[in-house]
């Protein structure tokens, strides 16, 4: 109940992560305006030194600032994040609601590229193609798109493959609409909660995966740098020298934490079939069944009549 | 059924093929092994070299066919060629993948089981504090990585042993050697192993908790509201019933495929935990291979990681026609 009254139960979320995004992006953007040492700096006077006014974070063994490194290493997370979830999500969006709804041999041919590349070990694919491909970011980034679309595809194929016979589709198609505007006028509404949800995990997958190809050495090449290799710096010696460690691991639990926060508030405040459930725990209060917009409204009087009529036309 | 499964086993294995030669190909191409046997120390003089190149079937003066060939014939045979030191590289996969799965079974049953219950737990006390809780902790977990998460247990494990005085956690290593010599043999070797086992299976079941608990909330919350949920209730169900039988069942339908791949995956993405806890399974295999430039190395993990997807498929689809009629239907 008090989630209607508060509108839109998903805000505080959606709001709170969207802030600290931005925080985010501004200390890494904004930080190495005011931070006296470049990431490639070098101070021979300080070797493994503890966080002090000279260096806001500590220095590495070979007297690099941390502060510097990590900041650094945060505008390649970010970026790597961000492109490789906004490629492989549309990748799987269309690969996806295509082959499910066309079926046949595009079905076939799609999911059968979807399975080579599953079975394909990405990383194995990822680690041995990006320094031969030159090492550099966006190159990583086509790679981590090219292999983290496939399992999403095939889930948004099965949820296209049964809303290809619901009601509103066949209405659509029987109408004379092309297979493009069904999609995306009829089919991708949707499937929108399922994408932003697998956005938001792709987004921390893409973060998390650069950063551990990084962390083994395969990913963002020294000299320059990711927040992976700052935290492989610390191997073996996180609790001993914890500001080799703390400050990169934390700021990357932060960013993925905040797109988490950001992307899953964004579901609930999207999704039109939520609020009138999360408003309504009793069946008596569901009894009226939200806006006249809503096509489940629609389809739940006639899903007796429906549910023939699809095993008959796929049988 | 029967029919449908066995073509779709056909399509694996043609799969299967291609993807390990995908692999062998490309692992050839672009590593070098020969680097890596000249910086040995004392350095080998350059016939040495090239036939031990050759012997090992990694000379890159051989045209990337034959080698393809030599290697293919191999695999046909049941024989994955030598590793780098010159081992064979068939009985050091099976003791790998037995370290990799000892490792990994305890910690995926564990989270996928955790997670769907508390995903679909949270989804039906939505918004309130047990749903709060376990979703803030589900996002917590999730953004941190693998090797941030392992050293985090260790720290804990350090201060709990340091605290107890006891050693409750042990984290280098499966066992400590001579730990079954004491009184109790048998039984303190055993004990010693769950000891190893802990913090591992820890971090693999805390990360894969975390995702199914967000997967599943997601997928319950789009049943909760669904006619047939309605339905349900409309014919006496209580609310609990009617979500538990009708909605959890349809809402893990979809679950069953990220389920099945993801333990496929997992044989080989453990290799931080297998790194970091220095277990000597298949991941850290891989990712030894790759910077040794180990080729035929390379091509066998990939065509294990590429079997064990497969077959994960295979589960995904016998599943997917248990749980949904529609699907079984459309099969005949």
């Amino acid at each position: 109940m008090t989630g209607a009254m508060r509108g839109r139960p998903g805000r505080g979320r959606a709001i709170t992560g969207a802030v600290l995004l931005l925080l985010l992006f501004l200390l890494a953007f904004g930080g190495p305006l005011v931070s006296p040492w470049g990431w490639d700096d070098i101070d021979f006077t300080a070797f493994l030194s503890p966080p002090t006014a000279q260096h806001w974070f500590g220095t590495t063994q070979s007297g690099r600032d941390v502060f510097a490194l990590t900041l650094r290493g945060m505008q390649k997370s970010l970026i790597i994040g961000l492109s490789v979830a906004v490629l492989s999500t549309g990748l799987a969006a269309v690969v996806g609601t295509v082959a499910g709804y066309l079926g046949g041999w595009a079905d076939r041919a799609l999911m059968w590229g979807v399975d080579l590349l599953l079975v394909l070990p990405s990383f194995l694919v990822v680690a041995v193609l990006s320094p031969a491909l030159g090492g550099s970011w966006q190159a990583l980034v086509a790679l981590l798109a090219a292999f983290l679309w496939m399992v999403t595809a095939r889930m948004v194929r099965g949820m296209t493959v049964s809303l290809r016979e619901r009601e509103w589709v066949l209405a659509a198609r029987f109408l004379g609409v092309g297979a493009c505007r069904t999609i995306v006028r009829h089919v991708l509404p949707h499937l929108a909660s399922l994408l932003l949800v697998d956005a938001a995990v792709n987004v921390s997958v893409a973060i998390l995966a650069e950063s551990g190809l990084s962390y083994f050495g395969f990913g963002v090449r020294p000299p320059d740098t990711s927040l992976g290799t700052v935290i492989a710096e610390s191997r073996g010696s996180a609790t001993v020298f914890p500001w080799l460690f703390g400050f990169a691991a934390g700021l990357l639990v932060l960013i993925v934490l905040a797109v988490n926060l950001l992307a899953d508030g964004l579901r609930d405040v999207l999704d039109p079939q939520l609020s009138p459930v999360s408003a309504a725990p009793e069946p008596s209060a569901s009894g009226p069944p939200g806006p006249s917009g809503r096509p489940d409204a629609a389809d739940g009087t006639r899903a007796g009549a429906g549910r023939p009529a699809v095993e008959g036309s796929a049988g | 059924m029967a029919g449908f499964l066995l073509r779709r086993l056909a399509n694996y294995a043609v799969l299967v093929v291609l993807a390990a030669s995908l692999a062998y190909v490309l692992a050839a191409c672009a590593l070098n092994p020969r680097a890596n046997l000249m910086d040995r120390s004392p350095r080998p003089s350059a016939s040495v070299v090239e036939t031990e190149l050759t012997r090992l079937n990694l000379n890159d003066r051989t045209p990337l066919p034959r080698r393809y060939l030599t290697w293919a014939d191999g695999v046909l045979h049941g024989d994955f060629g030598h590793t780098w030191e010159g081992q064979s590289v068939n009985g050091e996969m099976w003791r790998r993948a037995w370290v990799s799965l000892r490792l990994l079974l305890g910690g995926a049953v564990l989270g996928g089981v955790l997670g769907v219950l508390l995903g679909a737990f949270g989804a039906m006390r939505r918004d309130r504090f047990p749903d709060r809780a376990a979703t803030f902790g589900s996002y917590l977990l999730l953004s941190v990585p693998v090797f941030v998460l392992a050293v985090l247990l260790q720290y804990t494990a350090e201060r709990v042993n340091a605290m107890t005085g006891a050693r409750l956690f042990a984290w280098v290593g499966e066992s400590t050697p001579g730990a079954g010599d004491g009184t109790f043999g048998g039984l303190d070797a055993f004990a010693d192993r769950v000891r190893h086992l802990l913090l591992p299976t820890l971090t693999i079941a805390f990360g894969q908790a975390a995702l199914y608990a967000r997967y599943q909330r997601g997928l319950m919350l789009d049943v909760l509201g669904a006619d047939f949920v309605r339905t349900a209730r409309a014919k006496g169900l209580t609310r609990r019933a009617a979500l538990l039988r009708h909605g959890l069942r349809t809402a893990l339908i979809p679950m069953t495929t990220y389920f099945s791949y993801t333990f496929g995956m997992l044989l080989l993405g453990s290799m931080f935990t297998e790194k970091i806890f220095g277990w000597h399974g298949m991941g850290e295999w891989l990712v030894d291979s790759i910077s040794r430039g180990d080729v035929n190395v390379v091509a066998a993990t990939a065509c294990f990681a590429a079997v064990t997807v497969l077959l994960a498929g295979v589960c995904s689809d016998v599943l997917y026609g248990i749980l949904d009629p529609r699907v079984r239907t459309r099969m005949r």
